[in-house]
């Protein structure tokens, strides 16, 4: 039975994926291309002759309205959000997470409720008194106002912990007879454990930080600390009333922004698909 | 009468019993310090305090108030900005217009994963690559996915305003409502497809083949032994992306609306979340932003509680 070629399946296959992959085909090769080829001869299929030097233009001229950022910074910002968020979420949700399953102590019952209860809520239902918040803190236009806000969901501490509880006990019990402490433990069992399930969460958790756009987008009214998310927005607020518009450097900024992770997420499949549908259970 | 108030009152009591009682330990054996664990405990609870309740709190109290635009203080109107967002025609609309897209949204990019999935667990050769090709477009965030599809639907390049045209049709996406409504859930299907299929085919992968060997044995219609033997085994994780997709329709296509309704919401279609921004940052109604906030954070939680019920049922009798 499944060994059989199956031609109708695989045709399905086929054109579905052509179906999915074929808008970023053509952005790609579309960026590589000048506005004029590309306002008289559509969309393209192949590559052009130009993508160096729009992407150049792209990644070094002097954009936006004080004239602060370029591409480059851009994606510089993009990957301090991507990076330092999810480096944030893994030290912060393995640390709470070590706790819950590890310790006993009063009010562990009500402190996971407090945790998970932010899971129910998605940070684009509360945006406005967020904003407020950040404002009174005086944290708006800095990496820090960027990162802090989405660190507080739980999703990190719900897969370190649901990983912790498959951690063998006799582990733990065998440290306490070598005299371990909690934080010894941690160091020298916990941590070279958890090696895959921290790559697998650190990936998933950089493509999410890197694609954020709502947020980074009320946060930052300072150029210099625009996202590429946030470029995007802005080159097609600049569309309106133009003659020939710049397709190719619109195309270009997305191509920059969605390579970085898609090729994360190519390279390391296996530890994101198994981080993703392992930890959702 | 001792009996009903005990059933009335028994889920909340329990409730509280389990939320006070000593925790069923996560671990046979646990340490036993009294402030380490608040030390571990800290940095997670002070961000989600500071981010996540803090707003969360002001949400619900700004809500029953009515901001002065100048900033000189609130004034307290109880439930006039639910009564005005629930009662006005505008939000009903938008409201239809959310129902409306979550349901096609999560439909089609369910149905085209699962189709693309079963598909793909059948064949042997290229199944890698399949799932390569379709994960890459599962990392694309949602405002380039949105600026694909407004290239794709641009009145000079776009293809699909070509081939609209070649109908005899005129497509005006972003300035005829009903074309914006297509590619907004054209796009945004797009984009959650690869979610699905990698789910559903993990799904189907853990499968054992023992169990689809009895199947096949028990009935040789394809077909059929599809809805009676693999779907029922499916129903867990499709259930769980049943809930994923509502939440991704109704949230996380914000970018996507964002980026082709391009600030011009006037003559286009928009969900509630993106009328809860458009209120409270474009028309500074900071109460009537946070009503609605309140309303979708309840829309949420019912969401959710009808997930941990079917997750507990499925602990119970799966």
């Amino acid at each position: 039975m499944m060994n059989r070629i199956r031609p109708l399946d695989h045709l399905i296959l086929i054109l579905g994926t052509l179906f999915m992959v074929m808008p970023v085909v053509v952005a790609m090769m579309t960026s590589t291309h000048t506005a004029v080829e590309i306002h008289t001869g559509g969309l393209q299929l192949l590559p052009g002759n130009d993508g160096y030097e729009t992407y150049h233009t792209v990644l070094t001229r002097q954009g936006g309205f004080t004239g602060q950022v370029t591409g480059a910074r851009m994606v510089m910002n993009s990957l301090i959000l991507g990076l330092g968020f999810a480096a944030g979420k893994i030290v912060l949700s393995m640390a709470a997470a070590y706790a819950l399953v590890y310790f006993r102590f009063r009010f562990a019952t009500l402190m996971f409720w407090v945790i998970f209860t932010t899971l129910l809520l998605p940070l684009e239902v509360r945006i406005m008194p967020s904003y407020q918040v950040m404002s009174q803190l005086g944290l708006l236009n800095s990496y820090t106002g960027l990162i802090l806000p989405l660190l507080a969901s739980a999703t990190g501490t719900f897969y370190f912990r649901q990983f912790f509880k498959s951690i063998p006990d006799e582990l733990l019990e065998a440290a306490r007879i070598d005299g371990a402490g909690p934080v010894k433990f941690f160091i020298d069992v916990i941590l070279p454990l958890s090696k895959t399930m921290m790559a697998a969460i650190f990936i998933i958790m950089f493509v999410y930080g890197w694609n954020q756009y709502l947020w980074p987008m009320l946060m930052t009214t300072d150029e210099r600390f625009f996202t590429l998310m946030r470029g995007i927005k802005q080159i097609l607020q600049v569309w309106v009333g133009s003659q020939i518009p710049d397709y190719n450097e619109a195309f270009a900024l997305a191509v920059l922004a969605l390579l970085p992770p898609v090729l994360v997420v190519v390279v390391f499949q296996r530890w994101f698909i198994k981080g993703l549908t392992e930890s959702d259970k | 009468m001792t009996d009903a108030t005990q059933t009335a009152s028994g889920p909340i009591r329990r409730w509280i019993a389990r939320a006070t009682a000593r925790p069923e330990p996560a671990k046979r054996v646990q340490f036993d310090r009294p402030l380490l664990p608040w030390l571990f405990l800290a940095p997670q609870l002070a961000v989600i305090f500071v981010f996540f309740y803090w707003p969360s709190a002001q949400a619900i109290s700004s809500s029953f108030y009515i901001e002065d635009p100048f900033g000189f203080g609130a004034t307290f109107v109880g439930f006039d900005n639910y009564t005005d967002a629930l009662g006005s025609a505008e939000y009903r609309h938008i409201a239809g217009f959310t129902a409306m897209f979550t349901v096609l949204v999560t439909a089609f990019s369910l149905g085209i994963g699962l189709l693309l999935a079963v598909k793909a667990d059948q064949v042997i050769r290229a199944r890698s690559t399949y799932r390569t090709a379709l994960i890459s477009v599962y990392a694309i965030a949602p405002p380039v996915a949105g600026l694909i599809g407004m290239m794709l639907f641009d009145q000079h390049i776009g293809p699909f305003v070509k081939l609209a045209a070649w109908f005899g049709l005129d497509m005006k996406v972003g300035l005829n409502y009903f074309d914006t409504a297509f590619a907004m859930i054209l796009v945004s299907v797009w984009k959650q497809v690869p979610y699905n299929f990698i789910f559903i085919l993990s799904g189907l992968q853990s499968i054992p083949q023992s169990v689809r060997e009895a199947a096949l044995i028990d009935c040789k219609n394809g077909a059929r032994r599809f809805f009676t033997a693999i779907l029922p085994l499916l129903a867990p994780t499709a259930f769980f992306l049943l809930i994923i997709n509502i939440t991704y329709a109704l949230f996380d296509t914000f970018a996507v609306i964002d980026v082709m309704v391009k600030d011009k919401a006037a003559n286009n279609p928009i969900t509630l979340v993106y009328k809860v921004y458009l209120d409270g940052f474009r028309g500074n109604d900071i109460g009537g932003s946070s009503a609605q906030s309140v309303i979708l954070m309840l829309v949420v939680l019912v969401l959710t509680l009808v997930q941990f019920r079917w997750l507990e049922r499925r602990v119970h009798y799966g």
